[in-house]
């Protein structure tokens, strides 16, 4: 905040921080006014009634409908987390590979998988995947799956940006002490890279844990699933379960978009690890603790 | 392909990728709009305008577009009975619309405003050193810059914002993917085809929309 008070203005003097008490009166009152507008039409529309708001008093609500909706977000987000990191690696390097019949298909894969809609993906394994395996496939599944190839592709571009970010000393020094290509790669470039993009990792998460919620649209019984439909035809309080499941995602959230920067300034003190120049062009968030890419 | 010679199954596929269309271009002036005054909040030196930019970015930032699209339609239209238009496909459409760009433009507003950091402190401080105003400095030495700083994230955005708007489907406007479900469960036969034109269309119209921003910002680049 404090770069771009200095960039924009001066330190007010006396006229300004006159000035900026009047506009800060002036526009705290109309933000009341717009918050009180809102909260009128809610309370016209009856969504603050008591009774519909009760069934969250009641640790049974938690236990049968929200906890295990959460669960199974947490749990498709972190099998897809696994997954994704695996693929990325993968694919970052396939696609930095000398050799043509290697590089060359792995970028395709990365280009097509990072242009497909999440939710189309889905639906194609989910719908479309039965009809040639002639099997159901479970939701959660469909969902990993679909998961694992959108952001496995975007962890793969992440991590041949870093790999590429770690000084070329490095690999020239590996090859004088006479490693082999894949030693190189294994042992020198990979590892420095990976501390590098924890920061970018930890922010994918965020990404995973909300694109968890188009299992909704297939079924998948998670946080939206249980917690707003199921819970809300039961009890006949969609607003309000929403309201909370917005709540616990946003506290989910915030702690892992913390936790990111918290790394990220971490990374950066001590220093070693190569710094991410975010090259326009590449898909690497610029300060990379922000999640740049706003994937549903 | 014989899927795609039945006239129903083409008008499918082209209203789903016109419905994509309308949302995509609708949304990107709505979080387009909303974004830049956001951001402008968010650098404000008014601190209950900055509260209130950074409270949306991370409201909105946070929630799934999932649930934000649901909410527009349980919450907004069945709850608070707001109708944007007397049309059904259309209603669902202004609905899609509204929590595409209510969402889009958190990530905006982040954009631009990490844009106008990558400038820096010293062309502003130079500017007012030769006495120019406020909104002098702004327009003509922080924004110019900082504009080239955003493209490369403010084209990501709005291709990520072309993929959300599939989303729309949750509430039963017949996009893309929706229509793609249709003629896969009416087509067991001819699942690959239908599954490569559909996603061959977005990859086709996408990844050069990427390059192309890439190319964009490097040529437009701020050389320091």
């Amino acid at each position: 905040m404090s770069t771009t008070d200095s960039v924009l203005y001066d330190h007010p003097g006396p006229r300004a921080k006159a000035r900026n008490a009047v506009l800060t009166v002036v526009f705290g009152i109309g933000l009341v006014l717009l918050l009180w507008w809102i909260y009128r039409q809610f309370d016209e529309n009856g969504i603050w009634d008591g009774p519909l708001w009760e069934p969250f008093t009641e640790s049974e609500t938690w236990t049968a409908y929200v906890l295990p909706g959460l669960w199974s977000t947490v749990k498709a987000a972190a099998v897809a987390m696994v997954l994704s990191l695996v693929f990325g690696v993968v694919f970052a390097v396939g696609r930095l590979s000398d050799h043509r019949w290697l590089s060359i298909p792995s970028g395709i894969v990365v280009e097509f998988f990072r242009a497909v809609p999440l939710l189309l993906m889905i639906f194609f394994i989910f719908f479309g995947i039965p009809f040639l395996t002639e099997q159901p496939m479970p939701p959660f599944w469909a969902v990993v799956i679909g998961l694992t190839l959108y952001n496995g592709s975007v962890l793969a571009e992440a991590f041949r940006a870093g790999i590429k970010a770690v000084p070329r000393g490095q690999s020239e020094a590996a090859y004088a002490i006479g490693m082999r290509k894949n030693q190189v790669m294994r042992e020198i470039l990979v590892p420095q890279a990976a501390r590098a993009m924890l920061p970018v990792i930890v922010s994918q998460l965020v990404v995973l844990v909300k694109d968890t919620a188009l299992g909704y649209i297939i079924g998948y019984t998670e946080l939206i699933q249980n917690g707003v439909n199921t819970l809300g035809a039961n009890f006949g309080n969609v607003v309000p379960a929403a309201i909370v499941a917005a709540i616990i995602y946003i506290v989910l959230n915030a702690s892992l978009t913390f936790f990111a920067g918290f790394l990220e300034r971490r990374t950066r003190r001590t220093g070693r690890a190569p710094r991410i120049k975010a090259s326009p062009g590449t898909p690497v968030p610029a300060g990379a603790g922000a999640v740049v890419e706003p994937q549903g | 392909m014989d899927v795609f010679t039945d006239p129903d199954n083409i008008e499918t596929y082209t209203t789903g990728f016109l419905w994509i269309l309308k949302l995509t271009v609708a949304a990107a002036i709505g979080s387009g709009v909303l974004g830049v005054l956001l951001a402008g909040m968010r650098v404000s030196p008014v601190p209950v305008l900055r509260a209130f930019g950074t409270g949306w970015v991370n409201v909105f930032r946070n929630t799934p577009l999932t649930l934000i699209i649901f909410f527009c339609y349980f919450g907004l239209y069945s709850a608070l009975g707001l109708e944007l238009a007397d049309d059904i496909d259309l209603n669902n459409f202004w609905l899609g619309v509204v929590g595409l760009s209510v969402y889009t433009a958190a990530f905006v507003c982040e954009a631009i405003r990490s844009g106008i950091n990558t400038v820096p402190v010293g062309q502003a401080e130079a500017a007012r050193a030769i006495g120019m105003s406020f909104l002098q400095t702004l327009r003509l030495i922080v924004l110019p810059q900082a504009g080239r700083a955003v493209i490369a994230p403010l084209g990501s955005i709005l291709i990520a914002l072309c993929k959300n708007s599939t989303i729309v489907g949750t509430i039963g406007l017949m996009e893309s993917s929706t229509a793609m479900k249709d003629l896969i469960n009416a087509n067991g036969d001819a699942v690959i085809p239908i599954f490569l034109v559909f996603a061959g269309t977005f990859a086709v119209v996408l990844i050069p929309t990427g390059y192309f921003f890439g190319w964009l910002s490097n040529r437009l680049a701020v050389k320091r």
